[in-house]
């Protein structure tokens, strides 16, 4: 109960709907003051719409938006402690980026001088000083970015909502950004609700990740438990790359399940307790296949297809024996490469059964 | 501008208007240099740039430019029996003009107040028309551009349209059934009991207003919605997430992105009302003289073109003036505007 008191965010069973389609369904979780909190999702898959409905664009539904434990039911985003940056950026091309950094302490009533002053010290944090008079048009793609910041925080928001901003820069600068944006978080420790559908950037950036599917938040938790422990077969395939094998439990025993698939009988870490007969998926990380596996190893036989040589990591392409052509990816650090078969032979690869995770199957693979 | 020196202007425009053409392009691509867009010429070939420019030089001289020249050339002469034209006493002269001022082609002793007061109630009521038409579309306009369905803007579009299916005098004496005093609006009012008398809507000009503001209302109708559609919705989002009352998004954001559509809207409807003649003949009360009835009387009451062409230049080159102030006033450029 403490929590929810003092959570920056609480989502109380948010759902909202659009006719007869539901963009988000019946979604619950606490941010607390000060986390850098991301959305990872595919596309279409109701990020946005969440983000719209903490900000007040957006009425719920169903459920509760609360910001710092104030039901925000009936109150418009222009009353919120929220400020929202748009997956365009929404500045103002008629303006010059001070006036749009400017503008809602103008909104507010602030005189001249104190909104001059607040847009000098933002233009600074921003990295931009003395760049007030240009116009919006003549920035570059990162700068406008900042300006969008800037002009975000000038209201000095309780929660600043960022919808893939980084979407629209080039590779080297996104990354760039990425390092800023967490400074600039740390500078003036609010709440940042990020939203993402490139998981390396919700990864590297996110105290706490919220992964969403088709409108459900299907796993919430920080970058390492999401990428290590993965709830559901949709987590594991959209977060990092992963080997899906789908089939049935045949047997199951403490902590671990054995999957019958195409290939033949895999076991694994028995997660979330299937019993048998139910339909699962054993996901393998590529990183925790090896060559020539000892005999304690499941394996699985093959033939090698394709070596990709990476730097520091290469990539195996490997095509299992069986039906349904299953390929498989394995992935080496450079230490281990001299045990790769060459491409074209037939080998066996493999894994530890504790490093393979059979989860529900649910729909996976049916779309 | 007689026979021998009409034609060979005739033929001469074409070539200065082509010879313009070039001569811009030419400028376009020292300034601009490498940035300069794939050049008119090289875009359609030599054959049709030359036939295309050809084509408008000629219709622009000979639609436009040639009758208002042959217009203001009219202006400037005597009106002559038809025996004296061309003779001696043919000579250019301010006369016309004069009469516009002094009511007289020779005194200067008397102000012309009818025509000058007629000439600048057209313009400050066409100010005040261009004004009221705005407020009527501009709320309209945004909610059909940004907040509405495509379906629905297609049935207020239909709805906007329709009625000018309808000739436009048919359509002022429309609001001569409803604004005469035994029309309809008189007679329910009456009914209810809530005036004992009718109302002369006709002669306080409530009727000229109302015709004039519906006349060109599709102008600035589409101009403005044209303007607002291109609005990204998230700006306004923006300007609201940022806390700004909906007037001021409006104030902000909306209108300076409308602006050039605004000032087509305003510079076309402020034009054609000026310049109306239907709503004012049908609907002018009888207290009012518009300008346009007078220019029509002094060509076809008075039958002296000359001193029309003067009054009709006269209205244009106002109107002209007026409206490059405003657009000045405002920081729009004439480009904008034709976008
Ligand atoms: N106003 C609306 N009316 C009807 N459907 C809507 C509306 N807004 C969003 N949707 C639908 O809701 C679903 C989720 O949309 P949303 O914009 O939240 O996705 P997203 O996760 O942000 O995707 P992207 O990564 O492409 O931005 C989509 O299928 C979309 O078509
Ligand atoms: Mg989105």
């Amino acid at each position: 109960m403490t929590a929810a008191l003092t959570a920056a965010i609480t989502l109380d069973h948010v759902s909202v709907r659009f006719g007869d389609f539901t963009a988000v369904d019946d979604a619950s979780l606490q941010i607390a003051p000060g986390e850098f909190f991301s959305f990872l999702g595919p596309s279409g898959c109701g990020k946005t719409t969440l983000l719209r409905t903490i900000s007040g664009f957006v009425e719920p539904t169903q459920g509760r938006v609360l910001l710092d434990g104030r039901d925000m039911q009936g109150i418009g985003p222009n009353r919120r402690p929220t400020a929202l940056i748009f997956q365009n950026l929404a500045l103002f091309p008629m303006m010059s980026v001070a006036d749009n950094i400017a503008y809602g302490l103008r909104v507010r009533g602030l005189s001249r001088r104190e909104r001059n002053a607040k847009v000098e010290s933002l233009l600074d944090l921003i990295a931009l000083p003395d760049q007030g008079g240009k116009r919006v048009d003549e920035l570059s793609g990162g700068q406008k970015q900042r300006v969008a910041i800037a002009r975000a925080l000038a209201v000095e928001p309780k929660v600043l909502l960022l919808d893939e901003p980084l979407s629209a820069l080039d590779l080297k600068l996104r990354q760039h950004m990425r390092n800023e944006l967490r400074a600039i978080q740390r500078r003036v420790g609010i709440t940042f609700i990020y939203i993402t559908h490139d998981q390396g950037e919700a990864l590297t950036m996110s105290d706490r990740i919220a992964v969403m599917n088709r409108g459900v938040i299907e796993q919430i938790g920080d970058g390492r438990t999401i990428y290590e422990a993965p709830r559901t077969a949709f987590v594991a395939s959209f977060v990092g790359e992963n080997n899906a094998f789908i089939g049935r439990v045949v047997a199951s025993e403490a902590g671990a399940a054995v999957v019958e698939t195409s290939i033949g009988l895999l076991r694994g870490r028995n997660a979330r307790g299937l019993v048998k007969g139910s339909e699962a998926v054993l996901f393998v990380r590529p990183e925790m296949l090896r060559p020539n596996p000892p005999a304690d190893h499941q394996w699985i036989a093959g033939q090698v297809a394709e070596i990709a040589y990476e730097g520091s990591l290469t990539h195996v392409a490997f095509a299992a024996a069986g039906t349904g052509g299953l390929k498989l990816t394995m992935t080496l650090a450079r230490g281990d490469t001299a045990a790769i078969p060459a491409a074209g032979t037939e080998a066996a690869i493999g894994y530890r059964a504790e490093d393979a995770l059979v989860l529900p199957r649910e729909t996976f693979g049916q779309d | 501008m007689h026979s021998s020196a009409g034609h060979s202007l005739i033929l001469a425009l074409p070539l200065l208007v082509t010879a313009g053409f070039i001569l811009f392009s030419l400028l376009e691509r020292r300034r601009l240099g490498a940035l300069a867009p794939v050049s008119f010429w090289r875009r359609n070939g030599i054959a049709i740039s030359t036939y295309l420019v050809v084509a408008v030089g000629l219709w622009t001289v000979i639609m436009i430019v040639l009758p208002q020249l042959y217009m203001i050339d009219l202006s400037l002469r005597p009106k002559l029996p038809p025996n004296q034209v061309g003779g001696p006493k043919d000579v250019y002269t301010l006369e016309n003009y004069r009469y516009f001022l002094y009511g007289s082609t020779t005194s200067t002793a008397a102000w012309n107040t009818t025509h000058i007061k007629a000439f600048f109630l057209t313009i400050g009521a066409s100010v005040l028309v261009t004004l009221l038409n705005f407020v009527l579309c501009y709320p309209l306009a945004f909610y059909m551009a940004q907040v509405t369905t495509r379906a629905r803007v297609r049935i207020f579009m239909l709805l906007l349209i329709t009625p000018y299916w309808v000739n436009e005098v048919l359509r002022a004496f429309a609001f001569r059934v409803l604004l005469g005093s035994q029309g309809v609006i008189n007679t329910i009012l009456l009914k209810l009991g809530l005036i004992d008398q009718p109302i002369d809507f006709l002669g306080l000009d409530v009727g000229l207003y109302a015709g004039l503001a519906y006349a060109y209302l599709l102008m600035m109708m589409f101009s403005l919605y044209n303007a607002i559609e291109s609005l990204d919705r998230n700006q306004v989002e923006a300007a609201r997430d940022l806390g700004a009352p909906w007037w001021y998004i409006h104030w902000s954001v909306v209108m300076p992105h409308a602006k050039p559509g605004i000032a087509s809207g305003a510079t076309l409807v402020f034009m054609l009302n000026a310049g109306a003649l239907a709503a004012p003949l049908v609907l002018g009360g009888p207290r009012t003289l518009w300008f346009t009835p007078i220019v029509y009387d002094r060509f076809y009451q008075a039958f002296n073109w000359q001193q029309g062409a003067a009054y009709a230049f006269i209205l244009l080159l106002a109107c002209i003036v007026f409206v490059l102030l405003v657009l000045r006033l405002f920081r729009v450029g004439l480009g904008e505007i034709a976008r």
